[in-house]
């Protein structure tokens, strides 16, 4: 499914077309965005990237060890993640991974509590502990959605934790494709490990996940933030693929919101004000 | 063609692909189905999604009453695809109107039959009578249906009888547009089969013969691979010839809104005392000392979803109105079971219902109704009987038995003969406790050991007469357990009810001012004044006609708020409460 996009916002934007780490010096790396399908090469030194039906080279940068594209004309720069210039954190990928949905939905996936017992059971949340515990959601002066004060409980919420306890999260979705995740640590529980998840919509129906890691290194290993994420996402892809319509409806009546999806009502609300159709079921007027 | 086959009876599924707790993924036209078969042998199909966020049920579990979504483990009932149960908000009862899209389910010749919107009943085939038949594996062929069916009419195979034998005679006894029934003789040796073709999708079907006779071990074996071979021949020969043609583009299936109110998730909306379901008593027996159970099915369709801990409105024959709970488990949706317990001062209620109404007899009930919530988050969930007061908490007690999850049934009673079904409590195994023929005191005593060693996460539910309740409150608050995790239902109001005192009462929502004269409720002067509220028992016990307190002081006369909910003065009980302010300001 290659549809045209002709969403202004996401054209204009910024992208990540693939990790920096999975290329290879003399080997073309073909991928696809927004339904166009590109090759990423090497060339002096760094990488471009190439439309592949009209060979024409795009806007392209590294960033965060990614190497990121714009199929039009930037008007904005790479998302800035601040905690990525602290020196006592591990900063990595979590693996580019490839889900048979729209993006959008991996977001709001992304942004759902009330799936962890039932989908990372025994990790990031365990029966009878079900409740989603109100919590607030705003649209920030940046214009991002932004949910606080959430709450859940969890028996193993991160790689060093070492019992269950109930865990803050903050959300915050900072463009149509990204979303950031920041939860306590359990070490330093006054601080947060950040995960920003920018989603690669390959078409309306396709993504390519590519979660970066911002995790304090107080008693962890690189390698193992990185597995512990692989081992969240694996559980989450197989309920993804099984999202019936792929595309994300943003008509309110197309499913059953309850008060614990007041965020992913705010992320539809604000998609639909924002005219973001890519990868979205437009809501009848 | 594809058009007129939406008003068809189609297989979807063979009997076999639908074993003990498996939910099998179906499609008919382009429409996905989960089509699962509860323990009580009842075939489910439906809407092959989750209403909340569209996950395939086909991959959720089968508990064998009732269908629980992996995401994010909502739960939905046997036959009525209403959902029991939402953990992200464990305290709150699900609306009513959240119920999926069901299709019909015959199961019929070996084959499960449904139909997007059917005319008329599953065709009568000739030549296929019900109990000896064998029906094939289904063979799934990328082709439209009507290619499949004219291959189909040169399909040629041995009858059971000379399974390893060639050149029988094939005869087309009849052909369709869905279906071709062949006649296969070879010498004395003759079998009819009957192909049905599903169309899957406008490019997809699936081929579902069915033979008219059975075969048992090697012989059995033998046939069903004569018909694999032969129909996997076919199928590559249909797949070759439909290859260059451009493939038709696949069905869109529509998917239905659901209610708008269900969009903003509102508050739940009822009506008020309203009997919309009419029920025959199936079967009336003595079920303990003084204590009738009645069987109650609908009269005609099925009964709406109820969660444990529901109600219902009994409306009888001499008029009066009483409630009683739901004592089914989870899934137990065929029929509703009650229990009456037969009051010796009875103003006519229950007397009724042990005298005057008889199996057969046609009553008229409420929908069912959900004031005494269960959380299924706890810990640990201790219930506590008294009496008839078994009835809600044994619904409850079931459906934590059936999801496995830590629970307590202490039931008091004056005797073992006063120990109402028997047959349900057994299936509770260790988790029923009674406590038989002790006096108030030792009551009380038993209540303090019970109750003991209270824990952040445990949840306590009590039902019985009003001293028993008191004490098990009191008991409970004792012993450390706090409001918020004590819950409990009064089966009637024995406080003295005073109506002197006369109010204004402003309606938000409604944009009305109402005066409240001495002698009456609130919830009657909104009546006449044509506000619809929903309401109940109407003497402050269960809870329907709550109302939020935006401004003033209620004077609460009812017995279904806590101690911490009177305090916070933000709910009123309108059938039977009051106000101390001069005026009360109502969200309704």
């Amino acid at each position: 499914m290659a549809t045209h996009c002709v969403d202004r916002e996401l054209l204009n934007d910024w992208h990540i077309v693939a990790d920096r780490e999975s290329l290879s010096q003399d080997k073309p790396f073909p991928t696809r965005l927004l339904g166009v399908d590109l090759i990423v090469r090497e060339r002096a030194g760094s990488f471009e990237v190439i439309r592949d039906d009209t060979g024409v080279a795009l806007k392209s940068a590294e960033r965060y060890g990614f190497i990121w594209t714009c199929l039009g004309t930037p008007r904005r720069d790479i998302v800035f993640i601040p905690e990525a210039n602290e020196a006592d954190r591990h900063l990595v990928s979590g693996g580019s991974i490839a889900v048979k949905v729209s993006g959008l939905r991996a977001v709001e996936n992304f942004l759902d509590m009330g799936h962890f017992p039932f989908v990372h059971t025994g990790w990031l949340g365990e029966e009878p502990h079900t409740e989603v515990a109100p919590y607030n959601v705003e649209i920030t002066a940046e214009d991002e959605v932004l949910a606080t004060e959430c709450k859940f409980y969890q028996p193993i919420a991160s790689p060093t934790a070492r019992e269950g306890f109930v865990v803050d999260y903050i959300y915050k979705v900072i463009r149509p494709y990204t979303v950031a995740l920041y939860k306590s640590n359990p070490i330093q529980k006054h601080r947060l490990d950040v995960i920003t998840l920018f989603v690669q919509p390959v078409d309306e129906e396709n993504c390519i996940a590519h979660p970066y890691l911002c995790y304090l290194k107080d008693g962890m290993e690189a390698a193992t933030v990185r597995s512990f994420m692989q081992l969240i996402f694996a559980q989450d892809k197989p309920i993804l693929e099984n999202q019936v319509p792929k595309r994300l409806p943003l008509d309110p009546r197309a499913e059953t919101p309850i008060r614990a999806d007041a965020v992913s009502v705010s992320y539809r609300r604000w998609l639909r004000d924002r005219a973001v159709t890519y990868g979205a079921i437009p809501a009848q007027v | 063609m594809l058009e007129a086959a939406r008003s068809q009876w189609h297989p979807i599924a063979a009997a076999h692909d639908l074993p003990f707790r498996h939910v099998f993924h179906g499609q008919l036209l382009g429409r996905e189905f989960a089509v699962w078969r509860a323990d009580d042998g009842y075939i489910n199909i439906w809407e092959n999604r989750c209403l909340h966020r569209g996950v395939r049920l086909s991959i959720g579990i089968n508990d064998g009453r009732e269908l629980k979504c992996q995401y994010h483990g909502w739960r939905y009932s046997n036959r009525t695809a209403g959902c029991t149960y939402i953990p992200a908000h464990p305290a709150d009862a699900p609306a009513r109107t959240i119920t999926n899209r069901t299709f019909p389910a015959v199961e019929r010749y070996g084959l499960v039959w449904s139909s997007e919107e059917p005319l008329g009943e599953v065709p009568d085939v000739a030549g296929l009578a019900e109990g000896k038949l064998l029906a094939l594996r289904g063979i799934p062929v990328n082709a439209p249906a009507d290619k499949v069916v004219e291959k189909l009419k040169a399909y040629r195979f041995q009858p059971t009888g000379a399974i390893d034998g060639n050149g029988a005679e094939i005869a087309v006894e009849a052909a369709q547009d869905f279906a071709v029934a062949l006649r296969s003789r070879a010498g004395a040796a003759e079998t009819v089969g009957v192909f049905f073709v599903q169309p899957v999708d406008s490019n997809r079907s699936v081929i579902r013969g069915v033979l008219d006779q059975d075969a048992e071990g090697a012989a059995r074996i033998a046939i069903l691979r004569h018909h694999n071979e032969r129909l996997s021949k076919l199928r590559d020969e249909v797949e070759r010839d439909v290859a260059n043609a451009p493939a038709p583009a696949p069905i869109e299936p529509i998917y239905e809104r659901v209610s708008a109110e269900l969009a903003e998730m509102p508050e739940l909306t009822a009506h008020g005392r309203k009997a919309a379901l009419r029920v025959a008593v199936a079967r009336k027996w003595r079920t303990a000392d003084g204590i009738a159970g009645f069987e109650l099915r609908p009269v005609k369709g099925i009964l709406p979803t109820f969660q444990p801990g529901a109600h219902i409105d009994v409306h009888m024959p001499n008029g009066e109105i009483r409630q009683y709970s739901i004592t089914n488990g989870p899934g137990e949706t065929g029929s509703f079971t009650i229990g009456v317990k037969l009051e010796p001062d009875s103003k006519g209620g229950s007397k009724c219902m042990h005298e005057t109404v008889r199996e057969g007899d046609v009553l008229a009930i409420s929908e069912p109704r959900n004031n005494f919530p269960l959380r299924r988050d706890a810990i640990k969930t201790i219930f506590v009987a008294g009496g008839i007061g078994i009835t809600p908490l044994l619904a409850m007690a079931q459906a934590l038995k059936n999801q496995e999850l830590t629970h307590e049934l202490h039931y008091f009673a004056q005797g073992e003969q006063h120990l109402a079904f028997a047959d349900r409590l057994a299936e509770l195994g260790d988790a029923l406790k009674p406590h038989l023929g002790l006096s108030p005191d030792a009551t009380g005593a038993e209540l303090r050991r019970v109750l003991a060693e209270y824990r952040n996460g445990m949840h306590l539910y009590i039902c019985g007469p009003g001293p028993m309740l008191e004490a098990a409150r009191r008991i409970a608050a004792e012993q450390g357990w706090p409001d918020s995790a004590v819950h409990f239902e009064y089966f009637k109001n024995t406080n003295k009810i005073d109506d002197s005192s006369s109010f204004e009462v402003a309606l938000a929502r409604s944009c009305v001012t109402l005066q409240v004269p001495a002698g009456k409720t609130i919830l009657q002067v909104m009546r006449e004044s044509g506000i619809d509220v929903p309401s109940s028992c109407e003497q402050g016990a269960c809870g329907t006609c709550v109302a939020t307190v935006i401004e003033g002081e209620p004077d609460h006369q009812d017995v279904y708020l806590n101690d911490a909910e009177r305090k916070a003065g933000t709910k009123i009980m309108t059938c039977v409460s009051r106000a101390k302010s001069a005026r009360l300001v109502l969200d309704i």
